[in-house]
């Protein structure tokens, strides 16, 4: 029978096919679960319209394909953070046949406050005892067979660490999967325990049609559950049951002493989960009032006077990391785009066709993978500092400081981020779990000067101050940038994002050795997400710029131009030529149209049209200005900063007052499209990048107007 | 009256009230800090502008301004 098509299930993906979403508190090792499952295949994508990574795990047991949904942590059924929402909603809309609820072993009561909302979900549902092997080291002993019977729910004991219980685990879902649907065995106090039995004999009595069982129907109706209360709505019984429900919540809101329903069923689903804890969790040792390493290790990382030092040389060490470690491959990275645009544009003969691959695409292409060694080195420490638990601890030391601009502990991290590179910063914005947290930091990282405009401001320094002052000018730009940040962000919080503070309150976990295999998976998706996503935009948006800088073609002017240096016999005025070429050609470019047309405007900042184009040039990256402003004041585009012959010529041709304001515009305006399109990725809409270039261009040209004015008084 | 932020460090303390709007007291029962909860104090950030807590097995942190809001007593 061997190799004939029989010996194949007919149709193996809609046969058995178990979908198990898994959800847990954050910190329980849910991830860790999802990676120990053997010959399992990763999926990594998003939730829809969110940037909040969704991991699906394919695997197959026995006659079962399992697909399994990683959904982010989240501490109760609610959807303050993305995260949170991103949960309620795949648990409350989506469809799946089973919930795994992942447990810390080790802090059980905490845990089942959430494992008691899921109770009520009516979902087929099996609990995973995570870091049992954890517990039995510090002496706790669940019974998890007594607890299944208390619960009505299978819990299993596991560990992701150990890789122990993870067969039982799959075991317990797949007979659970083949069972019919059991109610889950919640009990609550008399009060609501008799309004309970009230609603169900009225709906009993009526003989009301629903797939759910009535008792779940009078839970959620007394909870509030928006859903249950829509289906009801329209059912003729509504109208004696509403009485009923008012007189219910009245009596459970007098028994628990509050005006909140929501409050008096978190204490009612407390003192289960204390009941359900007394019964089945013994401890072996005597429990001492001993303090535990966590507790040893925070009394040094989040001293009073310690804490800041110690965290500052965390971030000094990530940041030379980054930006030393991290130059070595891009080296290579771009010698290799070098390399691979010099060995194609021999074989392409059309002269447009090979511009736009080599200069467009290759060029462009290259500009995103440039990155990458950055964005991973800087993704690893990230990761590091989240999966050890020390992020939280950053927070509770620096929220005091950045709270005052509105901002919250945690901005600390992509701001200073920013001063390397936008890209990375924009991502690691993600740390913050609140919206309008994260956008109000998304808005200001701009400010914090980028590593790509320090060319422009040594160009600039070195001109007009001379060597001995540009390190202190320097200096201040950078400084100034952040201070001029910080304000900025309070003036957005009593602005753009109004309204009450978004409560601080925040989980510091326990210290942890971070597992190497979720680090490499959480570095390789965000960094496979970077190249996918906005690599597409970026490369596009590089090809745009080429375009417009090259386009249209002046054939005439360049005939004119090589017949004068076909004449030319000095070798110095064959080089003078071409980049008078170079020169006329941007100018009569779309781009430099732009810039004359836009002269006009830019005026007031004392800018030239050459100016206004390497300014624009700079939209694209801000490397690209230094280079701009080689060609257009004739000495060729392959410049850098440190080119004298350039420093020279800006000094001759612009104003000092002029250059005052062009400095203020490089370090305000709209950071390089690369960096905007991935803004516009993180803050989660294309509506936001166009803030974000109003809100910049305003500042920009508000502030260089001032500097302007006050640098012609000066000189 | 008094209140989790005048507690002093080492303090151990039980909720009584909480005065929060509902978003808020929502975001705090998720952690486990509702009526009748027993509270550790156990670390001020500089300038007491943070503070850290335990409830049950797990460590929060707090700021000053939600600190204030708890209602406590000590035990």
């Amino acid at each position: 029978m061997n190799g004939t098509p029989l010996d194949k299930k007919a149709c193996p993906i809609i046969a058995n096919h178990v979908k198990v979403a898994l959800v847990g508190q954050p910190n329980v090792g849910k991830s860790m679960l999802i990676n120990s499952v053997s010959n399992a295949h990763l999926h990594v994508g998003n939730f829809s319209g969110v940037t909040v990574d969704k991991t699906e795990v394919l695997f197959d047991y026995e006659d079962y394909h399992f697909t399994v949904v990683d959904l982010p942590g989240t501490y109760a059924f609610t959807d303050y953070t993305i995260e949170e929402r991103v949960t309620h909603d795949y648990l409350c809309a989506e469809d799946y046949d089973i919930i795994i609820n992942v447990v810390d072993s080790t802090n059980l009561e905490k845990n089942l406050q959430l494992t008691s909302e899921l109770l009520t979900m009516s979902k087929k549902m099996v609990i995973a005892l995570n870091m049992s092997d954890e517990a039995e080291k510090e002496g706790i002993e669940i019974d998890a067979e007594y607890m299944s019977e208390l619960l009505g729910v299978t819990c299993v004991k596991v560990s992701a660490a150990a890789k122990t219980g993870i067969e039982d685990l799959i075991n317990a879902v797949v007979e659970t999967y083949k069972e019919p649907k059991k109610d889950p065995k919640l009990i609550f106090s008399e009060a609501v325990e008799e309004e309970i039995a009230i609603i169900v004999s009225y709906l009993n009595k009526h003989n009301f049609q629903a797939t759910n069982s009535y008792r779940n129907i009078a839970i959620n109706l007394l909870k509030n559950n928006k859903k249950t209360y829509e289906k009801l709505h329209d059912e003729p019984i509504w109208t004696e049951l509403q009485p009923i429900l008012i007189e219910a919540a009245r009596h459970i809101e007098l028994h628990h002493d509050t005006d909140d329903i929501k409050e008096a069923f978190a204490e009612e689903y407390a003192a289960f989960n204390r009941g359900i804890v007394t019964e089945v969790v013994h401890y072996t040792e005597e429990r001492k009032e001993q303090k535990t390493l966590t507790e040893k290790i925070d009394s040094i990382l989040i001293h009073p006077l310690f804490g800041i030092p110690i965290f500052l040389f965390f971030m000094w060490s990530l940041f030379q990391l980054t930006f030393t470690i991290g130059n070595i491959p891009m080296e290579w990275i771009d010698g290799f785009f070098t390399w691979l645009g010099n060995t194609i544009a021999p074989t392409i003969t059309n002269d447009d066709v090979r511009s736009l691959v080599v200069d467009g695409i290759i060029g462009g292409v290259g500009a995103v993978v440039l990155f990458t060694p950055n964005i991973i080195i800087l993704f690893i420490g990230i990761a590091l500092l989240e999966t050890t638990g020390y992020m939280s601890r950053v927070a509770f030391l620096l929220d005091g400081f950045f709270h005052k601009f509105g901002l919250h502990g945690q901005s600390f991290i992509p701001l200073v981020t920013g001063f390397g590179c936008s890209i990375p910063a924009y991502m690691s914005a993600r740390i913050l779990k609140n919206d309008r947290d994260r956008l109000l930091t998304l808005f200001i990282i701009g400010f914090m000067s980028c590593g790509a405009r320090l060319p422009v401001y040594v160009l600039f320094a070195g001109a007009f101050f001379g060597e001995a002052m540009a390190g202190n000018v320097l200096f201040v730009i950078y400084i100034s940038g952040a201070i001029l940040g910080l304000i900025l962000a309070k003036i957005l919080k009593l602005t753009a994002f109004k309204g009450v503070d978004e409560p601080f309150v925040m989980e510091m976990p326990k210290y942890r050795l971070p597992a190497l295999k979720l680090i490499w998976h959480t570095v390789l998706t965000q960094t496979i997400m970077y190249l996918k996503k906005a690599g597409t935009f970026i490369a596009g948006a590089a090809m745009l710029i080429w375009f417009l800088s090259n386009y249209p073609h002046d054939a005439e002017l360049q005939k004119v131009y090589t017949a004068k240096i076909e004449k030319a016999v000095d070798a110095n005025q064959k080089v003078m030529l071409e980049n008078r070429l170079a020169e006329e050609e941007l100018a009569q470019s779309y781009l430099g149209r732009v810039g004359k047309l836009t002269e006009p405007i830019f005026a007031p900042l004392g800018f030239d049209w050459k100016m206004n184009v390497a300014l624009q040039a700079g939209l694209a990256a801000k490397e690209v200005v230094v280079s701009t402003l080689g060609v257009l004041y004739s000495i060729g585009g392959d410049v850098d900063e440190t080119s004298q012959s350039l420093a020279d010529n800006i000094r001759k041709h612009i104003p000092f007052a002029s250059a005052v304001a062009f400095i203020v515009v490089v370090m305000t305006y709209l950071p390089c499209l690369a960096a905007t399109t991935v803004f516009a990725k993180e803050a989660g809409s294309w509506k936001y990048a166009v803030y974000l270039f109003i809100f910049t261009s305003i500042v920009a040209y508000v502030l260089a107007f001032f500097a302007y004015r006050i640098a012609l008084v000066f000189s | 009256m008094n209140n989790l932020l005048n507690c002093h460090k080492g303090c151990k303390i039980k909720v009584t009230k909480i005065h929060a709007d509902t978003n808020l007291k929502q975001r705090l029962i998720s952690f486990g800090v509702m009526k009748g909860a027993e509270l550790t104090v156990l670390e001020h950030a500089p300038r007491k502008k943070t503070i850290e807590v335990k409830v049950g097995k797990m460590r929060i942190a707090l700021r000053a301004e939600e600190a204030a809001l708890i209602e406590v007593e000590e035990i």
